[in-house]
């Protein structure tokens, strides 16, 4: 106990004297916290429009100008043919065709329909496929009104339809940033964990120091100790910072305790902690393990359901993101924050991150050596 | 447990990194007390049969004890009994000269009392008398070096292993590095030492000559002057030197 005691002393005093590490410690998460939830929206905008319009009546201007009036399009073009609306497509200009045909008022008011061609640039997949369905649903709604228009509704017979209700459970404004604030806290401390903590080990190896550790009766345990507490301490100052940052400037109170999110935290940072540590017992050197952690974070981000929804993953990805321990932090933090899960509910997510706590860091301390072979 | 008092006994130590014996069947033994030299070119196998006596490395094949200690199953005993003083420089450069010795000191398990009793003798003996809080890093290198070597002995070890201490420093900090070599061996810390400066093998006890992983020669620095009849231990390191087959 009374090494692991100057172990930390002298840990504490290397970070609190480094005083760029502490800058790239809070600078970080402001930035990342103050531009990403604002910039990475997944609400389709500005989407260019590029309209042929054979008919020129009242009816095909109308359709046009309620397409515009939703905000979520942009007049780029009105081409006489279907071909010069294809070409300003190819040269970018625009991302959809609306061809609206010859007669198009005539047909609708003589024969009751008429057929409108929507063609989607979809090298963007996120973009065409968002950008169709909000033209589907405008041009519906134009449709309706039109019905409302020339058919009397016979109150008496009422035309059979369904129509679905929506109501958004947990975030009932869709507040995208209420969902994306969380995981992107969550992303932040998982690097921070993982590369910090590798990298002092790796600069120890570098600067020839870890001989003299090793050269002493320092046992694995109480050096990897040594390197653990004061990252694990770091990161959860960092996720308090991030937590009242969300608070301040995001508003984000979460539903459930913080005490929650602190308690499947400190376990989740040992994880991460853990695979650090073992990261660095394999790297020489910190190019070596930069890269490597580079590597693994971007995974463990992208797989995380924290851009992209697991439950649309194909089988062998969702796979992979049950051994990735940040998706389970992401979970948890929407779970509490949002639909307010105390302990209870993360009971699982809890056993699971013990798991990957204990089989990194044991993997880790079987792998350092203080004699090599 | 020191028998004999034989603090170092080496029986064919061996070591081999694939196909390459960087050392080769070495035997010698150190006594107490004694300052051993430890010559040899570059690439020789000096640093790695050090870092086999001090549990840093595994042998490959042979016997050694030091400190009483078995290398193979009581590595971790021995490193309690030793200092050891890489060619790296190995302070903490981002911590003061009184922070670097607190930690040795306390990671080798000395009392609070011990440390400031020690950290104050140091600094004395050292001249460093009002720097306790300078940073390692802006100290020069003599300094940084007769630094490392007082805080390889804080812990008052059975032996000590210095590999090439002296390397880059200039004639008087040398002189007074072996002045704090001879106080250290005068308290009955043996000293293991390797060098490339022959002046300083005059200085040894008993010096043998590493070349090609073997021990070529052994005995005091006037033996091996008689033995080999040259006028100094640059000739015999010479004669001996010039025979390896492998450079670095």
């Amino acid at each position: 106990m009374r090494v692991l005691k100057f172990l930390l002393q002298k840990e504490l005093r290397q970070i609190f004297r480094d005083p760029s590490i502490l800058k790239i410690l809070f600078i970080m998460p402001m930035v990342q916290l103050l531009i990403l939830p604002l910039a990475a929206d997944f609400e389709i905008k500005n989407i260019n429009l590029g309209v042929v319009d054979h008919d020129h009546s009242e009816y095909s201007r109308k359709l046009v100008t309620k397409i515009i009036s939703s905000g979520y399009f942009r007049l780029k073009d009105y081409s006489p043919s279907f071909r010069e609306g294809l070409h300003s497509i190819e040269l970018d200009k625009t991302d959809l065709i609306l061809e609206i045909p010859a007669h198009f008022e005539r047909d609708l008011v003589k024969e009751n329909q008429s057929t409108l061609l929507v063609a989607v640039n979809a090298i963007n997949g996120i973009k065409a496929g968002l950008g169709g369905a909000y033209i589907q649903g405008i041009i519906q709604d134009y449709n309706q009104g039109i019905r409302a228009q020339w058919i009397q509704q016979p109150r008496l017979l009422p035309q059979p339809t369904i129509e679905v209700s929506f109501s958004d459970w947990f975030n009932p404004n869709m507040n995208y940033r209420v969902f994306m604030v969380p995981g992107i806290l969550v992303m932040l401390i998982t690097i921070i964990g993982s590369s910090f903590a590798s990298n002092n080990i790796i600069r120890e190896k570098e600067m020839g120091t870890i001989e003299q550790i090793n050269v002493s009766p320092i046992k694995k345990s109480q050096f990897i100790l040594g390197k653990l507490i004061p990252f694990w301490l770091l990161a959860l100052a960092v996720l308090t910072f991030g937590l009242l940052l969300a608070r301040i400037v995001y508003g984000i109170v979460p539903l459930g305790h913080y005490i929650t999110i602190y308690i499947f935290a400190s376990i989740y940072l040992l994880a991460i902690l853990g695979l650090g540590l073992l990261l660095s017992t394999y790297a020489q050197t910190q190019q070596q393990s930069m890269l490597v952690s580079f590597f693994i974070t971007m995974i463990f981000n992208l797989l995380s359901g924290l851009f992209t929804p697991i439950e649309s993953m194909p089988e062998w990805a969702q796979v992979i993101t049950r051994l990735n321990p940040v998706s389970y932090f992401i979970e948890v933090m929407r779970m509490v924050v949002l639909k307010g899960s105390g302990l209870a509910d993360i009971k699982t997510h809890i056993l699971a991150m013990l798991g990957f706590a204990v089989f990194f860091n044991g993997w880790a301390i079987l792998n350092y050596r203080k004699r090599s072979g | 447990m020191v028998q004999n008092n034989k603090v170092i006994t080496a029986k064919e130590l061996t070591k081999k990194f694939g196909a390459f014996t960087a050392v080769d069947k070495i035997s010698f033994e150190v006594e107490k007390g004694e300052i051993f030299g430890f010559l040899g070119a570059n690439g020789a196998g000096k640093t790695t049969a050090m870092r086999m006596l001090c549990g840093l490395s595994l042998p490959s094949s042979g016997e050694a004890t030091v400190a009483g200690y078995d290398v193979y199953k009581e590595n971790e005993l021995i490193k309690k009994n030793i200092g050891y003083m890489s060619q790296k420089f190995s302070l903490y450069e981002d911590l003061t000269i009184k922070e670097n010795i607190r930690f040795y000191a306390g990671i080798y398990g000395l009392s609070d009392e011990k440390i400031k009793e020690k950290t104050e003798l140091l600094v004395k003996e050292l001249h460093l008398e009002g720097e306790e809080k300078t940073l390692v890093r802006a100290l020069p290198l003599g300094w940084k070096q007769k630094l490392a070597f007082s805080i390889a002995i804080v812990h008052d070890p059975a032996i000590v292993f210095l590999d090439e201490p002296t390397g880059g420093v200039d004639p008087i900090t040398r002189r007074e590095f072996w002045t704090l070599i001879y106080e250290a061996a005068e308290r009955g810390i043996t000293i293991f030492v390797t060098t490339h400066y022959m002046d300083e093998a005059e200085y040894c006890n008993r010096v043998s000559i590493m070349v090609d992983g073997r021990i070529d020669a052994l005995d005091s620095p006037a033996n091996l002057m008689k033995t080999y009849s040259a006028g100094s231990m640059d000739e015999v390191f010479l004669q001996l030197a010039r025979k390896a087959s492998r450079s670095e």
